[in-house]
């Protein structure tokens, strides 16, 4: 239960950091929190030859409003957005899916960034972020660009991130008016892996009828996913117990989970049926 | 009052052997089998060997020829001994992470990494994984040596069976399976070992049974048991699995007499997971026959015990004490249990918490429910008509433990019955299961009763020395494992003595000023233990009384051997009160109790302690845990991300209620052991709730939400 031997720098600064990247990023792997890297190299599972611990980099280290978006810093530690009464209020979905993440033990070290960068698909963060059509500001030595989920989210822990590139932020448009979110998920132990789980955000037009619903899942698939044929079929409807079910079955309709000891893929697509269903209901219920 | 290991442990001053440092010390790795079948074509070291920082690596060629395999302690019988495991694999690997080599090291860093580079050529073998395979005449032997996977069998039997089964009115049958899980106690093993001057090699780490782990060292060592020492240091958790002699407490001693430098292994989590004991594993294929009032006439079972690779210290205690203690509380006209321990390509089992009763309670409590719902009784009231009266008691059940007839010492079950349901308010929580609860959820009851056993090696040892200031040392021979037996035995020792508790101290766990001990398992430590100090106390007093007391500077002591007649029997009585989501499968415990009578209580605090942490394991083992092997016999819940232990959400808080109705004659105290009743029908007891709730047989362990909503009749 000891790591291999590493190379380990620890940068103070951003630009510092990107110029160990340009230098040996093909090599490296970047230590945020630490509570998903650390237990990998403990067992043995990654083997980098070198590690850049970017927590001395106090600049990505924050988390604002400014004009209706949300910007969070990569190494803005999951207490940090658990504990920000301005993201309760203005961003409640991020405050419910960060409950989920881990113990607080894991959730005073865990970072946003490094939850997103992770990118395992049972994670919370990722998934909720996705249903609120996130941007990724991913920054190199000489340059940056901004993706969506689905750019960067490649598969089960495989990000589009290039052995150059830090993910530097992440930002979140603030929801409008007459929206109601909620996070569901469904696991076998507190605080353990999710089975399934769904991110609902609903938006109601003035006869209280859907006029935009967005459905991030989690584990059900390779990456966090949209279910997209379940939010168009939902625009315009009233949501309730029968329309939720329906929006859930098609939602389930289309993913195929992955099977593990702890449920079969057809078990954890029964679950997102629940989940979507039960997230849809506490979703219009908060709109 | 505060245990006596509260400072320490709170404090952070108690010393555990993950503590320990030594001058010159050097770290062990043991190299694991990465196949579960295959027989060894070589093992390269070489490479290994040459890296800077390493001092040995060893494989089974380096062992002395004549290292005998490590024996049973207990339940043995002739035939077991073909089934025995080499501290190294010599030719053939039966388990995946079972030890091949030892890697010792200047550090932890420099022993994993040249672990990694020994170098094993395997052929690959079938993997024989199910007992049912294990049982099929064309499946690979695992030891060939032995011709059979069947390591050993017997029948336990009385009346005539087959008669009650032609006579019955009723016949319930099942096929019940526990799943293979595991003690796993907080703080995994951890061994250091050094060699003095003098020519004694001593072992800190050492729990449980330092004594008996004495005697199996100085065999395999070929030594005098004057030349090897173990001590105990602080101990998180033992629960059976740890503290037994496993192929590293030879391994690490042995380095280190070899090397002539102090070595430490300390086991990882996922080396735990692997090395340690598993348990659990059964299968009963159990019959009922029952005439038309509900008596039950006779209780049938063919018992598969699931051994892993090897046949461990434990020997066949486990499916011995299932068979045992599987009639329980009822009286059976006729009884017969036939008994297979089988070989499969798996970790060794052994014991844990209350074992092969955990799933012979299970098995029989969830068959006596099948019963009442095939008659239409109520299955608190079918469990009553068959309870063995208090009149009747001590109770031959008509079974034995390795031969010694099973006679049950006190009891009033009906009594205890009537106060559990009073006190858990069986009659509300049937109100509380009928109300309506909303969609897709449902409710249901569940209660199990049984009868424990404790005080198995039926003596133990103490000594009691007063000084001159009034101040008492208590030297036993139980073990901690943190269980509180300080704390116990000080109380003993301060009442039979008439000194202050404060001012008793007591030592354990160092063979070398202790003559000889039993340990701590079975629940044993307090009643024999406690007995034991007990005595040894009394003599003192009378010493005291005829001498007059220490001067300043002298001591005085006694000491005693207390020799129980027999075990004794506490019992017990848990209820459940589950709701069930059927689209996911979750199960809430809405309410759980336990009663138990533990003859008496000596320490309250302790004893509810003791049941409560027994749900919290019982609880794990109904819902949660569960060691999955894939098809190749690869262990699939290899750490924690996997094996799911309950944590405090997934306890619930439980109700206990302790009587001391039936104080045992079988000791000067009065006591019943009380470490193993809150696991022992935790299994049953949820089961039955859950069944009661769909409506439909829970027939194995453990109720993941996957199985829970199939049974359910849900959409997978």
């Amino acid at each position: 239960m000891k790591p291999p031997p590493f190379e380990y720098d620890d940068p103070r600064r951003l630009d510092e950091a990107l110029a160990l990247l340009a230098e040996h990023g093909a090599e490296a792997k970047v230590l945020a929190g630490g509570q998903s890297l650390v237990p990998l190299l403990n067992f043995r599972l990654a083997r980098p030859r070198r590690l850049i611990d970017v927590n001395g980099l106090g600049e990505l280290d924050y988390l604002r409003f400014e004009n209706g978006t949300l910007r969070i810093g990569a190494l803005t530690r999951q207490a940090a957005l658990e504990r920000s009464s301005e993201t309760a209020q203005r961003v409640p979905l991020l405050t419910r899916a960060v409950r989920f993440v881990g113990h607080p033990q894991i959730r005073n070290r865990g970072t946003v960034g490094g939850s997103v960068a992770h990118a395992d698909p049972a994670a919370e963060l990722p998934a909720a972020l996705s249903a609120l059509d996130a941007r990724y500001r991913l920054r190199t030595r000489s340059g940056e660009r901004v993706v969506a989920s689905e750019e960067l989210f490649l598969a089960a822990r495989t990000t589009a991130l290039a052995p150059d590139e830090l993910l530097v932020e992440v930002e979140v448009d603030v929801p409008g008016p007459a929206t109601g979110s909620a996070f569901v998920e469904f696991s076998r132990r507190y605080g353990g892996a999710a089975l399934a789980g769904a991110a609902v955000l609903v938006t109601l037009d003035g006869s209280g009828a859907c006029e935009r619903a967005r459905i991030g899942l989690l584990a059900a698939g390779p990456t966090p996913v949209r279910a997209r044929e379940a939010e168009v079929w939902l625009r315009g409807a009233t949501i309730d117990a029968a329309t939720a079910a329906e929006a859930g079955a098609r939602a389930a309709a289309g993913v195929t989970p992955p099977g593990d000891i702890h449920g079969s893929s057809d078990y954890r697509r029964a679950l997102v049926e629940t989940m979507v269903t039960r997230a849809l209901l506490e979703a219009v219920a908060r709109a | 009052m505060p245990r006596k290991e509260d400072l320490p442990h709170l404090t952070g001053t108690a010393r555990f052997v993950g503590d320990v440092e030594l001058p010159g010390m050097l770290h062990a790795r043991i190299v694991r089998s990465p196949l579960a079948h295959a027989r060894i074509s070589s093992i390269g070291t070489g490479e290994a060997l040459a890296q800077p920082g390493v001092a040995a690596v060893l494989t089974a060629d380096d062992l002395p020829p004549a290292t005998p395999p490590i024996p049973t302690r207990m339940f043995s019988q002739p035939g077991l001994e073909r089934f025995l495991q080499q501290p190294l694999a010599r030719d053939t690997v039966r388990y995946s992470g079972e030890p091949v080599a030892v890697v010792v090291a200047a550090s932890r860093y420099v022993a994993e990494d040249a672990a990694e580079l020994v170098e094993l050529e395997l052929e690959p073998l079938e993997p024989v994984l199910a007992v049912e395979r294990a049982l099929e005449p064309e499946a690979p032997v695992l030891h060939e040596e032995a011709g059979t996977n069947v390591a050993g069998s017997f029948v336990v039997e009385h009346g005539d069976i087959d008669a009650a089964f032609a006579a019955a009115a009723l016949v319930v049958e099942e096929r019940l399976a526990v799943q293979r899980h595991a003690a796993v106690p907080l703080e995994p093993r951890g061994l250091v070992a050094n060699l003095d001057e003098s020519g004694v090699v001593t072992v800190l780490g050492a729990a449980k049974i330092p004594h008996v782990n004495r005697r199996i060292l100085a065999q395999l060592l070929g030594w005098p048991e004057a030349r090897v020492r173990l001590v105990e240091l602080h101990v998180g958790g033992g629960f059976g699995a740890r503290g037994e002699f496993y192929p590293e407490d030879f391994l690490v001693p042995y380095c280190a007499v070899r090397l002539g430098r102090p070595v430490s292994w300390i086991e990882d989590r996922a080396e735990h997971l692997r090395a340690c004991n598993h348990s659990r594993e059964q299968v009963h294929e159990l019959a009922l026959a029952l005439d038309g009032n509900g008596r039950f006439l006779g209780l049938r079972d063919r018992l598969l015990n699931d051994s892993g690779a090897y046949v461990r210290t434990h020997g066949l205690v486990v499916p011995g004490m299932g068979a045992a203690l599987l009639p329980g509380p009822y009286r059976w006209p006729a009884y017969r249990c036939e008994v297979s321990h089988v070989v499969t390509c798996k970790t060794p089992a052994g014991t844990y918490r209350s074992p092969g009763r955990y799933e012979a309670n299970f098995a029989r409590e969830r068959l006596i429910d099948v019963a009442a719902h095939r008659l239409g009784l109520d299955p608190v009231e079918l469990r009553r008509r068959n309870l063995v009266p208090p009149t009747g008691m001590p109770y031959a059940s008509g079974t034995n433990t390795d031969g010694h007839p099973v006679v049950y010492d006190s009891g009033d079950y009906p009594l205890l019955l009537e106060k559990a349901c009073r006190r858990f308010d069986w009659d509300g929580l049937r109100r509380w299961r009928h109300e309506r609860p909303g969609d897709g959820r449902r409710r249901g009851l569940g209660l199990a009763f049984f009868v424990e056993k404790s005080g198995i090696a039926r003596w133990e040892y103490a000594r009691v020395e007063l000084s001159g200031s009034g101040a008492a040392t208590v030297y036993s021979g139980s073990a901690s494992m943190g269980q509180g037996v300080e704390t116990v035995l000080a109380q003993v020792c301060a009442d039979a003595l008439g000194v202050a508790f404060e001012d008793v101290t007591v030592v354990h766990g160092d063979t070398a000023s202790i003559p000889d001990g039993m340990g701590a398992f079975g629940s044993r430590a307090a009643t024999l233990g406690g007995s034991a100090v007990h005595l040894a106390a009394e003599s003192l007093r009378t010493r005291v009384r005829e001498q007059g007391a220490p001067a300043p500077g002298e001591t005085l002591s006694a000491d005693a051997r207390f020799e129980s007649e027999d075990m004794t029997f506490p019992y017990g009585v848990h209820v459940a009160a589950v709701e069930v989501d059927v689209e996911t499968g979750r199960v809430d415990i809405h309410r759980y109790g336990v009663a138990y009578d533990v003859g008496r209580a000596l320490n309250p605090t302790l004893v509810e302690g003791q049941i409560v942490g027994g749900v919290a394991q019982g609880v794990g083992g109904a819902l949660l845990e569960e060691l999955v092997y894939d098809e190749r016999g690869q262990l699939l819940s290899a750490s924690f991300v996997d094996y799911l232990l309950p944590t405090a959400v997934e306890v619930p808080p439980v109700d206990v209620l302790i009587t001391e109705d039936a104080p045992t004659p079988r000791n000067p105290l009065g006591a019943k052991g009380a470490g193993e009743g809150g696991a022992a029908a935790a299994g049953a007891a949820v089961a039955n709730a859950v069944a009661d709730a769909l409506g439909v047989e829970v027939t194995r362990l453990p109720l993941s939400p996957e199985r829970v909503v199939a049974l359910a009749g849900g959409r997978t």
